[in-house]
């Protein structure tokens, strides 16, 4: 693998109609897993469409495995695989069909089409069912097919938009083996959009968290996450939000978690007893306190400034 | 292969060129078609007026002597008029899901994720129905032409009808082209095959039907407009040399069914993408 991003982008805007969808990104995505992280509506999917040449920028520029976008959108889509994240098949037909005809599609010959649409039903989990019509399969077994179809061609980088959606839980779990499996024994790298923390946890290693249109922050997910400093998972009754304002006018980083709890960053030299001093002075009172470790679900409240 | 080893493997055989997307849908499309025992059988029944004018030239050359059955430039109209019976079917029952399906089943992006463009796809679904349609019109209507030199052992009547072929390929070419862009174009206005079919119905019979009436009260050939058909036929009539009733000018026909093709092709410009982009 080379050290070229697999994905720069240069101040890309892109509009629907006079909405912004997309704002001055700029952004770098290094070869491997690269989570693309933000809240529904945050342009994740719209920025995908645009690297794949199905919507044009209204300015900026994009770069795909070396390629151009806007100059060479077929050779990108030739060597990119691009995973939907609605239900999406072409009708009337069996996996096998599909998968081979999505081969041929992408510029395999037709022999060779049909051997890899075997192998990678087979790698996807579908091979006992890979002559049944695809319009019969459940929701997980369409999302590997829509796998399948990306994988098909053996694409040098995967979009995966929002892949693990509707899924039960082993399935939803074996879909991210294979997606980290794809990564890093297959080298081939991947973009896997979603709004599910772990998922992105699990299977990245760098990522890019998108926000209304923009980039909010991105780097290795360690780096981010930081090292310095402690955590602290807290639940008061009282006045809650006075609470948590009450801590950042000490300087402390607080946002509530999807629990409910409040996760505040202390620095390293002062430990929990400042947090028991505030609640006394505001009148709180402290029911749970545990100590954590800073999870991905903080870089990104962080990056989004609290607007969770 | 063993069982073992089918697993992931990267692909180090060959991959060809970008620009033959539109085959492998065509194919796909034919072969999807043809696989189904009713359509083979509307096909079969579609070639039955053409084993009827055989039988005929057949006649005209023996028992008839050159006299009765005797073909003429207007045999040839007329077979060509008599297929539109079997374009209306097979354009409603191959054409009608061609882009409705793929949008039903947001199949599109799919497609259009892939190195083809819009425009490989629109190939692609024109030559699938295209190919069908040629084969019940231009194909059977060449066929007799040859048929009829076989059986009058000479090209006399080729030749002393030099128009013939040219007539037959243009009359063909637009009675084809018009229905394949107008069921193409209805199909991608909807993710529903069977909503595009009634729109297809609609526009062949009740236009055309609408258009009789307007003409036969209000006294005006200018309300064959309404009706593409009726339109093509007056270019049709033109095209072999016959002299046609409707009142209107050649040009005019011509022109409306420019318009109509046009409109056909801005549709499918403005339907057939990967997002749905509403401004």
């Amino acid at each position: 693998m080379n050290a070229q991003p697999a994905v720069s982008l240069e101040r890309v805007t892109v509009k629907y109609g006079r909405h912004e969808a997309l704002r001055d990104v700029s952004a770098e995505f290094p070869p491997g897993a690269i989570g693309l992280l933000g809240p529904n509506g945050a342009g994740k999917s719209t920025l995908i469409k645009a690297l794949l040449g199905l919507l044009p920028p209204a300015s900026g520029r994009m770069r795909v495995l070396g390629y151009d976008v806007t100059e060479s959108p077929l050779a990108v889509r030739a060597r990119v695989g691009y995973m939907p994240e609605g239900d999406a098949h072409i009708p009337g037909m069996t996996a096998v069909a599909f998968v081979s005809y999505c081969g041929e599609l992408a510029g395999l010959p037709r022999a060779g089409a049909m051997q890899r649409a075997h192998e990678v039903l087979f790698y996807v989990g579908l091979g006992e069912a890979r002559y049944r019509n695809v319009e019969t399969y459940s929701t997980g077994m369409k999302q590997r097919i829509k796998l399948a179809q990306a994988l098909v061609h053996d694409p040098d980088l995967l979009f995966l938009d929002e892949p693990t959606n509707g899924m039960d839980p082993k399935g939803r779990d074996e879909m991210l083996a294979l997606v980290r499996d794809i990564a890093t024994t297959k080298a081939i790298s991947i973009v896997l959009s979603s709004h599910l923390l772990p998922d992105v946890e699990y299977a990245c290693s760098d990522v890019v968290v998108l926000h209304k249109g923009a980039v909010a922050t991105q780097g290795p997910i360690s780096a981010l996450k930081g090292t310095s400093g402690r955590v602290f998972e807290l639940r008061v009754k009282g006045d809650e939000a006075g609470f948590a304002d009450a801590l950042r006018a000490e300087g402390l980083e607080c946002h509530a978690d999807v629990a409910g709890a409040l996760r505040v960053f202390v620095p390293e030299e002062r430990g929990s007893r400042p947090l028991f001093q505030l609640a006394v002075r505001h009148g709180v009172q402290v029911r749970h306190l545990r100590a954590s470790v800073p999870s991905l679900e903080d870089v990104f409240a962080r990056a989004l400034d609290g607007d969770l | 292969m063993p069982i073992h080893d089918q697993g992931y493997r990267r692909y180090a055989g060959d991959r060809t060129l970008h620009g033959r997307g539109w085959w492998v849908i065509a194919r796909a499309g034919l072969m999807d078609r043809l696989r189904e025992r009713r359509f083979l059988g509307l096909l079969l029944l579609a070639w039955l007026p053409f084993v009827v004018r055989a039988v005929q030239l057949y006649i005209g050359q023996t028992i008839g002597r050159g006299v009765l059955f005797a073909p003429s430039e207007g045999t040839f109209q007329l077979f060509l008029d008599q297929q539109r019976l079997f374009v209306f079917f097979i354009t409603i029952y191959a054409g009608a899901g061609l882009i409705a399906g793929d949008r039903q089943s947001r199949a599109l992006q799919i497609y259009l994720s892939k190195p083809i463009t819009r425009n490989d796809y629109i190939a692609g679904k024109l030559l699938t129905l295209a190919i069908f349609l040629v084969a019940v019109t231009w194909v059977p209507a060449m066929l007799l032409l040859v048929l009829q030199v076989l059986f009058s052992g000479s090209v006399e009547f080729v030749t002393g009808h030099p128009r013939l072929v040219p007539a037959i390929t243009l009359a063909s070419a637009l009675q084809v082209t018009l229905a394949v862009l107008t069921m193409l174009a209805l199909s991608s206005l909807s993710g529903s095959r069977r909503f595009a079919a009634m729109l297809y119905a609609a526009i062949a019979i009740f236009a055309g039907a609408i258009a009789r009436v307007l003409q036969a009260s209000t006294g005006h050939a200018g309300w064959v407009l309404l009706s593409p058909e009726s339109t093509l036929l007056v270019v049709t009539d033109a095209i072999f040399g016959a002299g046609s009733d409707a009142a209107i000018p050649l040009a005019v026909a011509i022109g409306a069914l420019a318009a109509v093709l046009a409109a056909c092709i801005l549709i499918l410009e403005r339907r057939v993408r990967a997002v749905d982009v509403v401004a």
